[in-house]
């Protein structure tokens, strides 16, 4: 099963950009006009995200290198311990939806550290594999049309990646043991 | 409350350094982000010109719409007030099957291409509509079938079978799209009633800020 999806995502960029102008030619679609057309949105779209985009890394960066982040952590620490949860993930329950690339790499070194095969191994690979960054998502999509008001969106995201935390961690927990 | 989320990043970010006596962090930690995010929206410029060219062959050869009717039913639950055959859908569809197949790279210029189409249909540009949520609902929580990188790392570090995280992944992900959808749900018909949903757009949003 997995062979047969790992391949399919290996294939499909390749094929999608063969088929796609395959197609229009058949269909008299100036392929290469229409191509250099569209494509001429990606650098405007593309330097629109900047304002957003740095405003909200300074932000989740003061909060991550000042440390506050541990010390929310060590706060909520006992709750998290008492539902069972490895406290050596208990990180990325704040990482994961401020920042793709800080998780991954906290994710790696827990799988480094403890091993991939381990139960916080398997446990922050779920993790992380099962949502995306909520802040960089909202902050990058509303950032290119220029939605300043997001209304109840960031609550939604990030209450859904509270839900995906918890049932990443029963699941393994569940699957594994 | 993304207002209230920055400022409290910021605050206690500031808080947290004075009391170690180590305010420098603050300072660099700025310079630091602000770099991160314009690197991250220049890493953005070639994937998304590329691809939105590719999108607008697409377009023209009317591949999206193909695309938008096939998932139809779909897209109409989740997207009850975009027009059908808008061409929102058609980028909303690929958007989707993008994030399906772990294609991040691809998937961002598509739902940004339609996050553009369902601005058009929003009848205030400044505030998110209701579409605009859900589609925001659906890529933060991101069903993927496969979690490439993961698995990828996995390997690097000689697992057994680095491929055994599959199965509760995708437990956990239509886990939290459900939830993301349920709760999308459940805030689109609070804050707005169908009845009064294209008179009185604003107030309820004022008060729950």
């Amino acid at each position: 099963m997995y062979s047969i999806i790992s391949a399919i995502s290996t294939w499909a960029i390749p094929a999608i950009i063969v088929f796609i102008p395959l197609y229009a030619f058949f269909r008299k679609v100036p392929v290469y006009e229409s191509f250099v057309e569209g494509a001429k949105d990606g650098f405007q779209t593309s330097i629109n995200i900047i304002p957003t985009l740095v405003g909200m890394m300074v932000a989740i960066s003061v909060f991550r290198a000042s440390g506050a982040m541990d010390w929310i952590l060590g706060f909520f620490k006992p709750y998290l311990e008492w539902m069972g949860v490895p406290s050596e993930v208990f990180p990325l329950a704040f990482l994961r939806p401020i920042t793709g690339a800080g998780s991954l790499a906290f994710t790696t070194d827990l799988i480094k550290s403890y091993g991939p095969d381990s139960m916080i191994g398997r446990i922050a690979s779920t993790i992380q594999g099962s949502t995306d960054t909520t802040l960089y998502v909202l902050t990058v999509y509303f950032g290119a049309v220029g939605i300043r008001k997001g209304r109840y969106a960031l609550k939604v995201g990030l209450f859904s990646d509270l839900i995906g935390f918890i049932a990443a961690v029963m699941i393994c927990l569940f699957v594994f043991s | 409350m993304i207002n209230a989320l920055w400022i409290f990043m910021l605050l206690v970010g500031f808080i947290a350094a004075a009391a170690q006596g180590r305010i420098e962090l603050v300072t660099e930690a700025v310079f630091d982000g602000a770099k991160t995010g314009v690197g991250v929206s220049f890493g953005l410029i070639s994937v998304m010109v590329f691809w939105l060219g590719m999108m607008r062959i697409a377009e023209d050869a009317k591949l999206l719409e193909k695309l938008a009717k096939l998932l139809g039913p779909i897209v109409g639950f989740l997207f009850p007030d975009v027009p059908k055959n808008h061409p929102a859908l058609g980028f909303i569809m690929s958007n989707m099957s993008a994030n399906l197949l772990g294609l991040g790279n691809a998937a961002t210029p598509m739902g940004i291409r339609a996050m553009q189409e369902l601005q058009k249909l929003n009848p205030d540009k400044e505030t998110a509509s209701p579409a605009m949520c859900t589609l925001l609902a659906i890529n933060t929580a991101s069903i993927t079938l496969i979690p490439t990188t993961l698995i990828a790392i996995r390997m690097n570090f000689n697992s057994a079978n680095p491929a055994e995280i599959v199965g509760t992944t995708l437990i956990a992900t239509m886990i939290a799209t459900a939830a993301a959808i349920i709760a999308d749900r459940w805030y689109r018909n609070r804050h707005a009633p169908p009845a009064k949903r294209s008179t009185s757009p604003k107030m309820p949003l004022e008060r729950t800020g």
